[in-house]
């Protein structure tokens, strides 16, 4: 399916991420955002509140995040596709409502453009602290994917991805931005409405009398309904069988549970978006995401300059984690040098997945800045020895 | 006849299974998912009461329920939305309220009724209530309030009157209590109207109004919950408490709502307190926009079409 | 169990008696509140002695001849367990 022309700035602009990432939620078909102000995030819903009256839609600023992050699944079970956006301390919040969207499977984005923290941290200055919190920040075992886009582009196309994995998956997507993509300002090229592929909602095609909610045919993903349609079906966040029904049983549990996790976990493959460069000789690769990746692209073009062979591996889906091609690379490589804006979070995945047959190299910043470009060099030829 | 329900019972006379099919349903069971039955409440749990009063004013009201979508928050009355037969959705503690409105807005041809307990309401879903009623979003909000929490096993709730004893105030409370009238009647609701279990004509009929007006409507439903509170404070059994409503219960239509706090054993200040008109969010919103976009404004797609 | 539908219907035809209304019972539904009872206007309902699956006392019709149809026991029964009707005839013939 084509994008609807209404909703497609097509042109060259000069915007931000935060702008950017709006333009591409409303070439997704977005056309329902429930919001609450928080720094860094504000401007991609202030730019949705501008543009969605005029293109056919609803943007309403909530009283706070916990009624957000709900409202906007009110509207997608209406039928509309929608998202919310926010920060850390609003992303804290929002856990509670990823986890019944993950739970009732219910197709929405989280962007979450992240600041320094803990707490409310660094209001104004970047982070990548919230990459663990958005796989594991709600109850109980569930997947959901997570996408880190490094650039004002991949912001405004990841966030139509992001639409359009959360539609084909039926599951919470969190798009992964910092306070720096978030507030640069580059050249974005939107496509003509006919360049732009839409993943339709999966509605349902059985009768009224046939329809199961929770039930799923030949794949792990099922099909849905919408309120005002007469299906008359029931939504819950309680453990449910396929009826939709709330089911107290350990088999239930373990039914729903492990589809949830396994419609994600089975189909990483085909989910998992990454950037390579130099990997056939490399020695160290270094694994980043994000603002910090292209901080480290100048680490990794000076380290070659001067003969060393240094791969490149930029995350562009962080969840599921890409950990078929670490393992791969573990295979053959000495280290991973893994710069981000925490003290830590991704490098454990890189370092679980090499399975001690790389190094991890991780090197962390406890955010308010970017690495220094002489930083990551330094680790890189520590690791290349 | 006999007494004995049970020799009644071996008597196929007395099985009558000749009457027409309509004669032999319930009016309440077309609105019930009756796979799900019996449901969970306690004996003389006063929600199932308000439940039958939602349906009749349904049936009354002729409204469609294919255009019906009902969502709850958690606990005892949380539970509505699974045992009715309507998109139904049984959201999260308190957020009820936020969930309807995104129904609503994203798609504003729905009739979205808001079924849930005076905890999940006006305690972890206060700021929700208070602020749905202030934008005045045309949700229809039934409020079964047994002053008390429930399910959770008879803590303290923002109701809990006078000095009642709960799990969480053994020696009683004494944090003063909402008096939800007043609380969304100054939030800015356009129906107030408060009635018990035992005003059951009466609050089918305040349900029906509330589905005539256009904005946030809100009906509290005094109910017995004889498990946790009326036991813990030695007030009986739900029959004795359904007795006391009737007793000292007193209508009074258009009542100040400063005036209907509610105290432990006294009087119970009944009716509609409040029916006014305010312009409804969606209709202010949508003058806002048509006011300064003029030709630009787009309507809001209904039921957006996603597939 | 004993799912069944007891009416105080099959009354007209057996003993000849004519009534406005009629209640039916879902005796398995029944917990037994009373609320039936108490507030019946016309004292149509009592306790049965006998008890359902639950082992609970479920109402039973006392006073068919007085039942008007006006189906209060069914919108106070918390348990979807009663409901009244009135006769397509009214009790007129």
């Amino acid at each position: 399916m084509k994008a609807d022309p209404r909703g497609v700035l097509t042109g060259e602009h000069f915007i931000d991420g935060d702008h950017a990432c709006c333009e591409g939620a409303l070439a997704a078909g977005a056309r329902f955002a429930a919001g609450y102000p928080i720094t860094p995030s504000t401007e991609v819903v202030e730019r949705f509140a501008a543009r969605v009256p005029t293109v056919g839609g609803t943007f309403i600023q909530m009283e706070d995040e916990l009624a957000a992050s709900i409202t906007l699944q009110g509207g997608v079970w209406a039928g509309a596709k929608a998202f919310t956006v926010t920060s850390g301390p609003g992303f804290s919040l929002m856990m509670e409502h990823i986890g019944y969207a993950a739970m009732t499977e219910t197709p929405c984005v989280f962007v979450d453009v992240q600041r320094g923290g803990p707490s409310t941290g660094l209001p104004t200055l970047p982070a990548q602290a919230d990459m663990m919190q958005a796989r594991w920040g709600s109850h109980g075992d569930y997947a959901v994917i997570a996408l880190c886009p490094n650039s004002p582009q991949e912001c405004f196309d990841l966030t139509i991805k992001a639409f359009n994995l959360s539609e084909e998956f039926r599951v919470p997507v969190m798009f992964m931005m910092d306070e720096v993509v978030g507030h640069m300002t580059e050249k974005v090229v939107i496509p003509p409405a006919d360049q732009i592929e839409i993943v339709p909602r999966k509605h349902t095609k059985e009768s009224v009398e046939e329809f199961q909610p929770y039930k799923t045919n030949g794949d792990l993903v099922p099909e849905i309904a919408h309120a005002g349609e007469g299906y008359r079906f029931h939504v819950t966040g309680l453990t449910h069988d396929e009826r939709g029904y709330p089911n107290m049983t350990p088999q239930t549990q373990d039914k729903l549970v492990r589809r949830l996790q396994n419609k994600i976990t089975s189909a990483a493959d085909r989910i998992a978006m990454f950037e390579e460069a130099h990997l056939k000789d490399a020695d160290v690769v270094v694994v980043s995401y994000g603002i910090t990746s292209r901080v480290a692209q100048r680490a990794i073009d000076t380290a070659r300059e001067q003969g060393l062979r240094v791969g490149k591996l930029r995350l562009i889906t962080a969840w599921p984690f890409p950990e078929k091609k670490i393992r791969q690379l573990a295979g053959r490589v000495k280290a991973f040098v893994v710069p981000e804006l925490n003290l830590g979070q991704m490098a454990l995945e890189v370092e679980r997945a090499a399975a001690g047959r790389a190094k991890t190299f991780s090197l962390t910043h406890a955010g308010g800045g970017v690495h220094r470009p002489e930083d990551i060099l330094k680790v890189i030829v520590e690791a290349s020895r | 006849m006999s007494t004995d329900l049970n020799t009644d019972l071996l008597n196929n006379d007395l099985l009558n299974t000749d009457l027409p099919d309509d004669d032999l349903v319930n009016p309440v069971e077309p609105f019930l998912r009756t796979d799900r039955m019996p449901h969970i409440w306690c004996p003389g749990c006063g929600i199932g009461t308000t439940v039958n009063c939602f349906a009749r004013a349904l049936i009354e009201s002729k409204i469609d329920l294919q255009s019906l979508a009902l969502v709850s928050g958690i606990g005892c009355t949380g539970r509505v939305a699974g045992y009715v037969a309507l998109d139904s959705f049984h959201t999260t503690h308190g957020r009820a309220i936020p969930f309807a409105t995104g129904l609503k807005l994203a798609n504003p041809k729905l009739n979205v009724v808001v079924y849930s307990g005076d905890g999940d309401l006006s305690a972890i879903g206060g700021n929700h209530l208070i602020h749905a009623a202030r934008r005045n979003i045309d949700l229809k909000v039934i409020c079964v309030n047994n002053l008390i929490y429930a399910m959770t096993g008879g803590q303290t709730a923002p109701t809990t009157p006078d000095h009642a004893t709960t799990s969480t105030n053994p020696y009683g409370t004494f944090e003063p209590s909402f008096n939800l009238p007043h609380l969304v009647e100054a939030a800015g609701a356009v129906y107030v109207a408060r009635w018990t279990t035992f005003h059951v004509r009466q609050l089918a009929r305040a349900i029906g109004e509330a589905f005539q007006k256009k904005g946030f409507s809100f009906i509290e439903v005094i109910s017995p919950c004889p498990t946790l509170y009326q036991r813990r404070n030695k007030l009986g059994d739900s029959l004795d408490t359904m007795k006391y409503y009737k007793a000292k219960s007193k209508v009074k239509n258009g009542a100040p709502t400063s005036e209907v706090g509610l105290t432990i054993s006294g009087e119970i200040i009944v009716g509609k307190f409040v029916d006014r008109e305010r312009p409804d969010y969606q209709s202010m919103m949508r003058a806002q926009y048509v006011d300064s976009l003029g030709d630009r404004f787009v309507e809001p797609m209904e039921a957006e079409v996603c597939s | 169990m004993f799912h069944h539908f007891y009416q105080a219907h099959f009354l007209i035809k057996r003993g000849g008696l004519v009534t406005k209304g009629r209640v039916s019972i879902v005796a398995e539904r029944c917990k037994s509140c009373g609320f039936c009872i108490e507030f019946c206007p016309s004292h149509v309902l009592a306790f049965s002695s006998a008890f359902n699956a639950k082992g609970y006392h479920v109402p039973h019709v006392v006073h068919p001849e007085k039942c008007s149809g006006c189906d209060l026991c069914g919108m106070y029964c918390p348990d979807f367990a009663i409901y009244g009707k009135k006769n397509a005839d009214g009790g007129k013939k």
